[in-house]
């Protein structure tokens, strides 16, 4: 596990000083000339060598995102856009970062900038997040003052700007493309791709996406060298990372903990544990609520990391570990994010608009288990319709939830059912009379 | 700027592309008062030359916020999103698109307090229908999106807040009240309905988002600004 030495964020319960000062004294804004001075092709080198990968969920290597971005402009200005639309449900490590680390986030989105040509950052912070926004934005004066970012940025001859844009409540804004879009102004409509950013992002200039820990750990891997990040974790799935234990365990927090721990050490080490503890536990959802989710006899064993999390059919997504334990009804649970996904759904593309809706009826009636055993099937089926149908992933994410619960626990559903023609008799056949109408 | 205020007084009756007719009464007329103006050069001097459209979001927030200092209602009568499209030199239904799609952008009036309270599942695994019941039952509201006969408290259902490891929690106006159960959602709307404002934060004795109890890990790197075990329910007088 993770020792303190190692350890990015160190005022991550903001424990300490947020502003300057406190941050100067953690080694923020420390040799950052230097850094630059090594030039772009050095700092992408070796944001690759460290193999980090995208902390906001896709996982893809932020060293080789960073070299799409074109070397010489053709006279379009590039942006660097830092993705804190922190939305995915169980997901509050961005957070973290905002409040009690704001000038971390503001050195490395400097050194990022720079590394991609650009002279401009835009942050989309999720509009929720007021006192959040207020802490970055009292951090970003503070740097202006310091001549730390603004012209000729901590002296190294590069001028750097960087602007928050508040979100303000939508879910799909996370998605890179509809974030892009809301800074635009309009509505929070995934693109199609390609074009993909790298060549057609903000104003239709180039643009990288990053998720706010992608970028706020990169000041402190280009300090220590590549080589300590790559040392930690595991190889393909190193260095650290912020974890969110939520649920049914005694004690929840963020943590910043090593990849490649077993889930069981973290949520015993740091979350004291599953309430009524470990054999009491019933499933977890290891990555916010997009992934699937695993039952105890995986939870068991399986590493906290990208490549273990897949291999067990689920994945790390944002590292938000959501427990639950025997009590809980998980049918409910997961129709609770089928109705998420509903709600948030933006209503482009038809499977997803439809589909959410359809899904989400569906699972309520699970819920009561006023179904048909072979609806089981049917709902796995159209989950698969959804799925890679759409324009964004937002219609995929809807699906996993659903799909996970079926691969896991198709037998309470099957049970559910059971105990409600029990009491009810069979369910009335449908009919266009008393059919559920899609749009509500 | 150009923006003086007789610019952006309107009252036409023209109904145009509005956004869905509601029952309450809609102002006939929105000026941008004299802070809202201060605000707007600061806000449109982010965005590129000709690229002002990008200020719809926060122009509507600062509408949203003139009108609570104005009226004790935060929402965005239509006037106002027609001065906005105005200021933007946007077409007027541009910004209704946008005024109504983002959930944060009330189009209707709501009461002093809006408490946004979440029921996604990490929220519900740890209660969040106690929490709903109490404001329910404090407010004197029986669903979601009704406004309590005093004009107090407006309740609303709100997907995930992104405070998971605080949960169950609820944001009232702009702050965020976390670790909440039955009582302490009680206490908290007595204590606004006397005109108090209660410390953001954990309603329970916890540091942020540590375990309760203390951390475990950071050890030995407490500074001078407080110590641990001591909720810190004053994170910042910027």
């Amino acid at each position: 596990m993770l020792s303190d030495k190692d350890r990015i964020f160190t005022n991550l319960y903001g424990q300490n000083e947020w502003r300057l000062a406190g941050a100067r004294a953690r080694g923020d804004w420390d040799g950052t000339a230097a850094i630059l001075a090594r030039g772009r092709d050095a700092i992408v080198a070796e944001m690759k060598a460290s193999s980090l990968r995208g902390r906001g969920g896709a996982g893809f290597p932020t060293g080789l995102k960073w070299s799409f971005m074109p070397k010489v402009s053709d006279g379009r200005p590039a942006y660097l856009a830092i993705n804190g639309d922190e939305s995915e449900p169980g997901t509050c490590k961005d957070r973290e970062i905002l409040r009690h680390e704001p000038h971390k986030l503001i050195e490395s989105a400097l050194i990022a900038s720079f590394a991609m040509g650009a002279h401009t950052a835009y942050i989309y912070i999720r509009g929720e997040y007021w006192n959040e926004t207020r802490h970055l934005q009292f951090a970003i004066d503070e740097a202006y003052e310091a001549g730390l970012i603004g012209p000729n940025a901590c002296g190294s001859g590069w001028d750097f700007d960087f602007f928050i844009h508040r979100g303000a409540g939508a879910y799909i804004c996370g998605e890179e493309t509809a974030m892009l879009e809301s800074i635009e102004g309009k509505k929070g409509l995934p693109r199609m791709k390609p074009p993909f950013p790298a060549a057609m992002g903000l104003y239709g200039c180039p643009t990288t996406v990053n998720n706010v820990e992608s970028i706020a750990v990169a000041a402190t891997i280009l300090r220590r060298g590549a080589a300590w990040f790559a040392g930690l974790g595991r190889p393909n799935n190193t260095g650290s990372k912020l974890m969110a234990i939520s649920g049914h365990v005694n004690r929840p927090c963020v943590v910043e903990e090593e990849l490649g721990v077993p889930l069981r050490d973290i949520i015993e080490t740091h979350a004291g544990g599953v309430r009524g503890g470990w054999d009491n536990l019933l499933a977890v959802i290891p990555g916010g609520c997009s992934v699937p989710l695993i039952p105890k006899s995986v939870c068991d064993t399986v590493l906290m990391d990208f490549d273990s999390l897949r291999a067990a059919q689920s994945g790390l997504g944002t590292a938000a570990i959501i427990v639950m334990d025997k009590s809980t009804d998980v049918i409910r649970a997961i129709a609770r994010f089928s109705r998420f996904y509903k709600h948030e759904s933006c209503g482009q593309c038809t499977p997803c608009r439809e589909g959410t809706g359809w899904m989400m009826r569906v699972m309520y009636r699970m819920v009561e288990g006023r179904a048909e055993p072979e609806e089981i099937d049917m709902l796995d089926q159209v989950t698969r319709q959804v799925e890679g149908h759409t324009i964004c992933a937002l219609g995929d994410a809807a699906a996993w939830p659903i799909q996970g619960l079926i691969r896991h626990f198709r037998p309470v559903m099957e049970e559910r059912i059971r105990a409600y023609k029990a009491v009810h008799g069979t369910p009335a056949v449908v009919t266009p009379d008393n059919l559920p109408i899609a749009a509500e | 700027m150009s923006g003086h205020a007789s610019a952006e007084n309107i009252g036409h009756g023209s109904p145009g592309h509005a956004p869905a007719p509601s029952t309450h009464e809609q102002p006939s007329s929105f000026t941008f008062d004299a802070q809202s103006e201060a605000e707007i050069g600061r806000i449109l001097a982010k965005y590129p030359e000709g690229r002002q459209a990008s200020g719809v979001m926060p122009l509507l927030y600062l509408v949203q916020d003139q009108m609570r200092r104005q009226t004790g209602s935060a929402w965005i009568p239509r006037v106002a999103m027609d001065a906005v499209a105005r200021r933007l030199t946007m077409p007027p239904i541009r910004v209704y698109e946008v005024a109504t799609f983002y959930l944060m952008f009330n189009i209707r009036p709501v009461g002093r307090y809006h408490l946004q309270i979440c029921t996604t599942t990490p929220c519900w695994l740890r209660g969040s229908d106690e929490v709903v019941a109490a404001c329910k039952a404090v407010a004197g509201v029986s669903k979601f999106e009704e406004m309590s006969p005093d004009g107090m408290f407006t309740l609303t259902e709100v997907e995930c807040l992104g405070a998971c490891v605080n949960a169950p929690m609820m944001q009232v106006n702009d702050d965020y009240y976390e670790d909440l159960d039955g009582d302490s959602t009680r206490r908290l709307l007595e204590a606004l309905k006397r005109g108090e404002t209660p410390p953001r934060g954990p309603q329970i004795d916890r540091y942020n988002s540590a375990p309760v109890g203390g951390r475990t890990t950071l050890l030995g790197e407490v500074g001078e600004r407080s110590a641990d075990g001591q909720p810190d329910r004053h994170p910042d007088t910027v």
